[in-house]
């Protein structure tokens, strides 16, 4: 278990790594020049100021040298500084952290119960029509704009109903249309994956056995198959968690709200690269540690992957794609 | 009577009426063709995309004039028949405002599934068939690529590309689209080099070009077809949802997202401002999926 | 006879499918008697399956009863509500499933599921359950029964899977038992003694069993009485030893004629071969056959095909309490003459398939020597190795993956030709009709694609890939075991006609020395990587030395 665990740690290091440097080799192939968006619309300053700038910033040194400081820089969590605003990158997303962190949590746990219940539901149901409704609304929910979502709840809710406020900010009921927004990707995914994944295990032998022994309804889907089922879901974890922060950015846009979103759509307008940077990187390390969380959690969950770690006592070390390629 | 009788080997099986022997292009239209009859859902899909790419490609058809006519005396007015839409605060069509924008949101969008179907594509065909070191190093560059949620890689390179452009929106788009594809194919061309009848065409002398052009290529590329359409829903969304938030077209050139955004402070009191081009825009993806989801169940599995 | 516990009247059953009903069972009518043991034989498609699960009250949602009657003790299921059918399930009326390996729940323990079985039959409280647990598995004839009740499906063999199923399927001391194909996802000599086994289980407790078998020598060995079912219909039945001898349905004659462990003596070869191709071995095109190769020094010709001291390792995961390496192949020699056919017999994981690639040259061997025709092709590469592949060829196991699915029969039969650029394209077509006539198919299939083919025509267009370019040795890998019993005799006949008729020497491969023992005139057995015995077939089946080819001979169903 450990070997597998500085293994994957490992691969997770590596991956970060190369996130960074991708992200720098794109965002400092930049034709335009840092200093002048850091000196601001200040049409006062002078080349020679300019340059002395640039001198600061490290801007004149060659690329490998900006590089190689910037990444000792992050090593040490340093991720530099915002060009508009001067503030240290890392305390500048510590700060916007906190309310994107309760929407998207909200959001998740409220798109996992929505796409769970919606599975469960459209597979035991004996109505065929039921059915056929439920497992209608995945492709729905996939195919809407987020944005389209937000405006659509807030046209409801707060302009037509009037009964949550439009603009998201301030208590708990400023959480909710926000979150709500956010779950119907994760619960569209949740829902369809688990949906078909049920489908697909209720077709197998060992349903007709359990049946066979005398299993009711309850039993067989909920103890047999959605155990099954479940562990495909999981991988989409990843990819969920993901897309909470690209959601993040289109729900704070819409409801007016501060947060991370808010930070990388005005970073990215201005051209604020270390920002811009790191917001990839924290996206990247998000992915990553989940990632790893599933993949240890598959191990308690699945025997079949801890039966074959045991007795072929190897860390599945695939950073350099070796191992399980038959 | 023996048991060559009974097993009926041989001729006695004709082809039925409904499959032509003549292979080629005709037969697989028309065969499409008797599917969407047999799917209404499909085939209403299939409308809707043919005529959303017909507004792309002649606007003028469909909403003739210019779309960004000010008309002073009908400001905010709700849908009519004068206008499906209604009309803006400056008394705009916006029917002829979102026809209008179909040309810069879809060839954004194709464009996007261009860039990310070609070189997923190209990657992935690479890394299944010559394997071992190009593999590993096309695959660590797929896990990298996959790590950065997909808007987020499209908004960096969009911070490198400009803003101003709906196409370079495309092209990020179509770049964070490469990863997945690249997979969907890795895994398509290891499953088929695998398969018998790869092993008996090296049994049969085939050399490795020919194994990968008459063999391997023709039979992974059945799902990336499926993804075509996918991404290219997909990409209507990365599309509108940049230009929602502000990156690609700028006012007052219409595009789907940039309506929806320009609508969105009307919201209390002009609610079809947003919401209507909005719709639009989620129909589109819908009929995208579904009719990706129809040739899935044709074809996809045998 | 004793009074019958199940009677099924004019059984049938129906599948919807979208644009019309199959019938899969029509009008099935037959009885159970307490403590008997009933076989229903047929091919894929006859239905038995069907009439199994019908019994079970567990039809998909596609199908359904539409007519007839299921007597059970008194009662009629047929119509009972899926309520009523929980309360017979598993107490009255238990399943031993066709395929051990999907049929266990993959993530719960052997013990758990055992247990839940007890449990929903109530003939276990929390108290005794644990107990009757590992009594039940050591019932099954499972070892160690303390230890695989904790274990996963995925650690236990195929075989012990089997057993943890019956043990299962005894739980809760049913009065009646349906063995759906119980064993024929399994290797020979287990199937032998799960066989034995349940066998030995129902005649000790007084229960009945159904016993649906594709196997009409399996059936005759172990049933009370036997039914043979062909499309959806019962055609047959009686007691095993007088459908035998003295079939009455025409088909039952067929499947017993087919079925190559029942008969006695090796089947006279009787297909009719269309005229004779031309051209040299690896070009059909070339002017004239060859002359007949040289004779050796002690008058005799040298093998097509000779091994020697063939070994192949495999590397495995690097592990600190296990060779780094597993031996598939371990010194194997023989050698193939020209115009024979040498069976190669073993159970899965045997090496055999292994030795077929190693021939081909698809894979390199660790160690020993190939020769084709007195030449040392061992280290062939390149253009040499290509051209070694027009004398040899191959016909895959699995004629539904061999084929290319995109490209018609003729330009699969023509594959090899357009590899090599050999001949026009008008005489290519012309090969491929020759060829294409050789395997007995009408020209029509020739602008066919495979899906439009059943099982056995595709095998017969993979044959005719296999000859197009005369090759001088054709290894077939397990060329019958994906195709029903009637089917595998035409095409075991189809390949011995096309060895008389043009002088092909065969490497054939199979799991089953029944198999081998029609079409082969020497055998080697395989056992683990390594040839325990080999000599001309009847020897070996006259006087096998080895304990392995004794074991493996006996578990031939009907050879008692």
């Amino acid at each position: 278990m450990a070997r597998f665990l500085v293994g994957r740690v490992l691969q997770g290091v590596f991956v970060l790594w190369a996130a960074y440097t991708l992200s720098f080799a794109v965002l400092y192939a930049l034709p335009s020049d840092p200093a002048a968006i850091a000196a601001g619309a200040n049409n006062s300053v002078t080349p020679e100021q300019l340059a002395e700038l640039r001198h600061e910033m490290g801007l004149d040194r060659p690329l490998a040298g900006q590089y190689l400081a910037k990444l000792g820089g992050a090593l040490h969590g340093d991720l530099g500084t915002s060009l508009q605003s001067g503030e240290p990158v890392t305390s500048l997303i510590g700060a916007a952290l906190p309310p994107t962190l309760a929407v998207a949590g909200l959001g998740l746990v409220l798109g996992a119960l929505l796409g769970t219940g919606l599975a469960v539901l459209a597979t035991v149901t004996p109505y065929r029509w039921l059915r056929q409704a439920l497992l209608g609304l995945p492709p729905l929910g996939v195919a809407i704009p987020s944005f389209v979502v937000g405006l659509l709840l807030l046209q409801w809710f707060a302009f037509a109903w009037n009964v949550l406020p439009a603009i998201g900010e301030g208590g708990w009921r400023g959480l909710v249309l926000p979150a709500a927004t956010i779950a119907v990707q994760p619960a569209a995914l949740i829902g369809q994956v688990l949906a078909r994944s049920m489908e697909g295990e209720l077709g197998k032998d060992y349903v007709d056995v359990a049946r066979a022994k005398g299993a009711g309804p309850f039993r067989v889907n909920v103890r047999h198959v959605l155990r099954n089922a479940a562990l495909p879901t999981l991988t989409l974890a990843g990819l969920l968690v993901g897309g909470l922060l690209t959601g993040a950015i289109v729900v704070e846009a819409v409801f007016s709200r501060n947060g991370l979103g808010r930070i990388t759509q005005g970073a990215v307008a201005a051209e604020d690269l270390p920002v811009v940077q790191g917001v990839v990187l924290l996206g990247a390390a998000v992915f990553v540690t989940v990632n790893l969380a599933v993949d240890l959690l598959y191990q308690v969950l699945d025997p079949r992957l801890a039966i074959e770690r045991r007795t072929a006592g190897t860390a599945r070390f695939t950073l350099f794609g070796l191992a399980g390629r038959g | 009577m023996s048991v060559t009788d009974l097993a009926r080997p041989a001729g006695e099986r004709r082809p039925g009426p409904g499959t032509a022997r003549r292979p080629g292009l005709p037969r697989a239209v028309l065969r499409s063709l008797a599917v969407l009859l047999r799917h209404p859902g499909a085939a209403l899909s299939a409308l809707w995309i043919v005529l959303v790419v017909a507004a792309a490609v002649a606007p003028s058809l469909f909403a003739p004039g210019d779309p960004l006519a000010i008309d002073p005396a009908a400001r905010l007015q709700g849908p009519s028949l004068d206008h499906l839409f209604g009309t803006d605060r400056l008394g705009r069509d916006l029917f002829g405002e979102t026809v209008h924008g179909t040309g810069r949101t879809l060839p954004a969008a194709a464009l996007a599934t261009v860039v990310g179907l070609g070189a997923g594509t190209l990657l992935g065909l690479l890394a299944g068939f010559l394997r071992a070191a190009t593999d590993l190093v096309i695959m660590r560059l797929i896990d990298v690529l996959l790590s950065i949620p997909g808007l987020l890689l499209a908004l960096m390179l969009v911070a490198v590309l400009g803003e101003g452009d709906t196409l370079d929106v495309g092209i990020a788009i179509g770049v964070a689209a490469v990863a997945s594809t690249a997979r969907v194919m890795r895994a398509e061309v290891l499953r088929v080099s695998e398969s018998g009848f790869v092993e008996a065409a090296r049994t049969g002398g085939a050399r490795w070009t020919r194994v990968v052009l008459r063999h391997v290529l023709p039979n992974s590329l059945g799902p990336v077809w499926v993804l075509t359409l996918l991404l290219f829903g997909e990409a209507i969304l990365g599309v509108t949802t940049l230009s929602f938030l502000g990156f690609g077209a700028q006012p007052p050139t219409p595009e789907w997202g940039a309506l929806v955004s320009s609508g969105r402070d009307f919201l209390g009191s002009a609610w079809w401002l947003s919401l209507l081009p909005g719709a639009v825009v989620a129909l589109t993806v819908l009929a995208a999926n579904r009719v990706s989801h129809a040739v899935e169940e044709r074809t996809g599995r045998r | 006879m004793s009074a019958a516990l199940l009677e099924v009247e004019d059984l049938a059953v129906r599948y919807r499918t979208r644009r019309s009903a199959v019938r899969a069972v029509e009008a099935a009518t037959f009885t159970v008697g307490e403590g008997e043991t009933v076989a229903i034989v047929g091919e894929s498609g006859s239905g038995k399956s069907t009439t199994a699960y019908a019994l079970l009250g567990l039809l998909p949602r596609s199908a359904a009863v539409t007519g007839g009657r299921i007597g059970f003790a008194g009662r009629d299921l047929a119509g009972l509500p899926e309520r009523g059918w929980r309360e017979l399930r598993g107490r009255q009326i238990a399943l031993i499933p066709q395929d051990p390996g999907t049929s266990l729940n993959p993530v719960q323990r052997i013990g758990a599921q055992v247990a839940e079985a007890l449990r929903l039959s109530g003939n276990a409280d929390r108290g005794t359950v644990r107990a009757r647990t590992l009594e039940l598995l050591a019932d099954a004839g499972l070892p160690d029964p303390e230890v695989r009740a904790r274990q996963y499906p995925s650690q236990l063999s195929g075989g012990m899977r089997q057993r943890a199923l019956i043990a299962i399927a005894i739980a809760a001391r049913p009065r009646l038992i349906v063995a759906d194909e119980p064993t024929s996802a399994l290797d020979v000599t287990v199937q032998r003694r799960i066989l034995d086994h349940i066998g030995g289980l129902v005649r000790e407790s007084g229960t009945s069993l159904l016993l649906i078998t594709h196997d009409l020598g399996v059936a005759a060995e172990r049933a009370d009485r036997v039914l043979v079912m062909r499309a959806g219909a019962i055609v047959e039945q009686g007691a095993p030893g007088d459908v035998l001898a003295a079939p009455r349905d025409p088909y039952t004659r067929a499947l017993i004629d087919a079925a190559p462990g029942l008969a006695r003596t090796p089947r006279p070869r009787r297909l009719e071969l269309a005229a004779l191709p031309g051209g040299a071995p690896g070009d059909p095109f070339a002017d004239a056959r060859p002359a007949p190769a040289p004779a050796g020094d002690d008058g005799t010709a040298p093998p097509v095909v000779a091994v020697e001291d063939l070994t192949k390792d495999f590397r495995l995961p690097r592990s600190a309490d296990r060779p780094g390496t597993l031996r598939a192949v371990d010194g194997v020699s023989l050698a193939i003459a020209r115009g024979r056919t040498y069976g190669l017999v073993g159970e899965s994981g045997s090496g055999k398939s292994t030795i077929a690639r190693l021939i081909l040259r698809l894979a390199d061997p660790t160690s020993g020597r190939i020769l084709l025709g007195g030449e040392d092709v061992t280290a062939a590469r390149g253009a040499r190795q290509r051209l070694l592949r027009r004398r040899m060829q191959i016909v895959h196991q699995n004629p539904f993956a061999s084929l290319d699915p995109r490209r018609s029969v003729e330009q699969i039969v023509t594959d090899p030709l357009a590899s090599f650029g050999l001949g026009s394209r008008a005489r290519r077509r012309h090969r491929a009709k020759e060829l294409i006539d050789l395997v007995a198919l009408p020209a029509a299939v020739l602008g066919r694609r495979p899906a439009e083919l059943s099982g056995g025509q595709r095998q017969r267009v993979a044959i005719a890939r296999a000859l197009v370019l005369n090759p001088e040795l054709v290894v077939c890998d397990e060329p019958v075991s994906a195709l029903d019993v009637s089917v595998q005799a035409q095409i075991l006949d189809l390949l011995a006609a096309l060895q008389s008729e043009l002088g092909v020497s065969y490497l054939f491969i199979s799991h089953d020395l029944a198999v081998v023992r029609h079409i082969a005139d020497e055998v080697g057995v395989l056992h683990r990587g390594r040839l325990v015995e080999s000599g001309p077939t009847e020897q070996i089946f006259a006087a096998a030395r080895h304990a392995y080819t004794r074991e493996l001979l006996d578990a031939i169903p009907g050879r008692r």
